[in-house]
């Protein structure tokens, strides 16, 4: 064995309209492989009419460690929601 | 000990404090969140040998492929075959964000380090186990499953999600099969009892060692990676079967069955726990078939995954000329 089939992400629109999800992953030698055995892992029951895959090495993704400062100065900030202003009770369309 | 190695030890407490009480509040474990070193050792062992008994429970069936007796039996055959390939591949995915490789799982399952489900070391001997395995083996399996569906680990509970949703049409085609035979001539009415005398055991020993014998029973629950004892487990699985069983007119193979009143249950008779453990240590009818089998097949497949990985990056050479 030479060199290992390089790990891929699986994303699959499921219909028009919708967005493309996670499914999951497969390996694959290159990107047009990875297209074929997707449809045939993931799209066995016509879950899909759109495929994306992705490299998995060419993903950068966030860390949990910094949930705190990624994630946690959004939860005081409940000005955004708009529950947070006060109407009058008898405001209509609003 | 040093201080500084207290203080190591404290935090480290602390953090599988904080681990375990997530798990407590349903909180789900995604790939990059920190886990305890055995939390990720359990959940590689078990992902890997369902992921392997999926890829080996490929190949009793894949035995009557091209002696399917009609050619809807076929195509559900094969469609069913190729689930488990995809379930396989679904699992092997789902292992690999622990951090290990799909080479080492390989190795592990060929070199007979890592285990898979006793039950694909039996032989399949006549069209009547395609029956019984859809029926009975699948049947084992989905009550295995479903509670998996909700396991604390992300990745693995997604793709049990999926598996679930696949998993049925296997019982059911099964049992049609059984359907089938029981209505049919003498022979093939006998044909249906043998399998079912054969594959009723090794079906019940499918859903593990009793609670007392079972190792890892009380740290799974916890981390939700089982939410029913075996014997609870097996105990539905019987008294959900043998009402299928009477509805056409099999008899399951066991003199000492039969319905317990104050239970609401069946009591059965004794568990051959001595056959299950040699099929389990690798002396059962197939154990060595089976692992050659994959050997071979991943052995022979060598040259073409050399020739695409080749063909790929000749490609991508191309193209970064051009």
């Amino acid at each position: 064995m030479k060199k290992n089939w390089p790990l891929w992400e699986v994303f699959v629109r499921s219909k028009n309209g919708l967005e493309h999800r996670h499914s999951g992953s497969l390996h694959a030698a290159d990107a047009e492989m990875a297209l074929e055995n997707a449809r045939d892992v993931y799209t066995r029951r016509n879950e899909g009419v759109s495929i994306w895959v992705v490299a998995s090495n060419n993903i950068t993704a966030s860390n949990p460690e910094n949930n705190g400062e990624l994630f946690e100065p959004a939860q005081d900030k409940v000005y955004r929601h708009p529950t947070f202003y006060e109407l009058p009770d008898d405001v209509k369309h609003m | 000990m040093s201080k500084e190695k207290i203080i190591n030890i404290e935090a480290q407490r602390s953090l599988e404090a904080q681990f375990e009480a997530r798990i407590l509040r349903d909180e789900k474990i995604e790939a990059k969140d920190w886990m305890p070193e055995k939390y990720r050792k359990t959940h590689i062992r078990q992902i890997s040998q369902h992921a392997h008994s999926e890829i080996v429970g490929m190949l009793p069936e894949g035995n009557w492929i091209t002696r399917a007796p009609s050619l809807r039996r076929k195509v559900a055959l094969l469609a069913k075959v190729q689930d488990e390939a995809g379930h396989g591949l679904y699992l092997y995915s789902a292992c690999e964000t622990l951090g290990i490789s799909r080479e080492e799982l390989y190795e592990q399952l060929h070199a007979g380090k890592a285990k898979y489900s006793s039950i694909f070391n039996y032989p399949t001997v006549t069209w009547a186990d395609m029956g019984a395995i859809g029926w009975l083996v699948d049947g084992a399996a989905i009550i295995n499953q479903v509670p998996l569906c909700s396991t604390s680990y992300g990745p693995y509970a997604r793709a049990m999600v999926r598996v679930c949703k696949e998993e049925s049409f296997h019982q059911r085609q099964g049992f049609e099969i059984m359907v089938k035979l029981t209505n049919g001539s003498l022979e093939q009415k006998e044909m249906a009892q043998d399998a079912l005398n054969r594959w009723w055991w090794p079906s019940l020993m499918m859903l593990g060692p009793t609670d007392a014998e079972s190792v890892h029973t009380e740290q799974s629950m916890k981390w939700k990676l089982k939410r029913k004892s075996n014997d609870e487990l097996r105990q539905q699985f019987i008294d959900q079967t043998v009402p299928q069983a009477e509805l056409i007119g099999l008899k399951i193979p066991d003199k000492d069955l039969r319905w317990n009143e104050a239970r609401g249950s069946y009591d059965f008779g004794e568990i051959n726990w001595d056959e299950f453990w040699q099929v389990v240590k690798g002396h059962g009818p197939c154990n060595k078939e089976r692992i050659n089998a994959r050997v071979d097949a991943w052995k022979e497949g060598e040259w073409v995954r050399d020739a695409a990985m080749a063909y790929a990056e000749k490609k991508k050479n191309i193209d970064k000329a051009v």
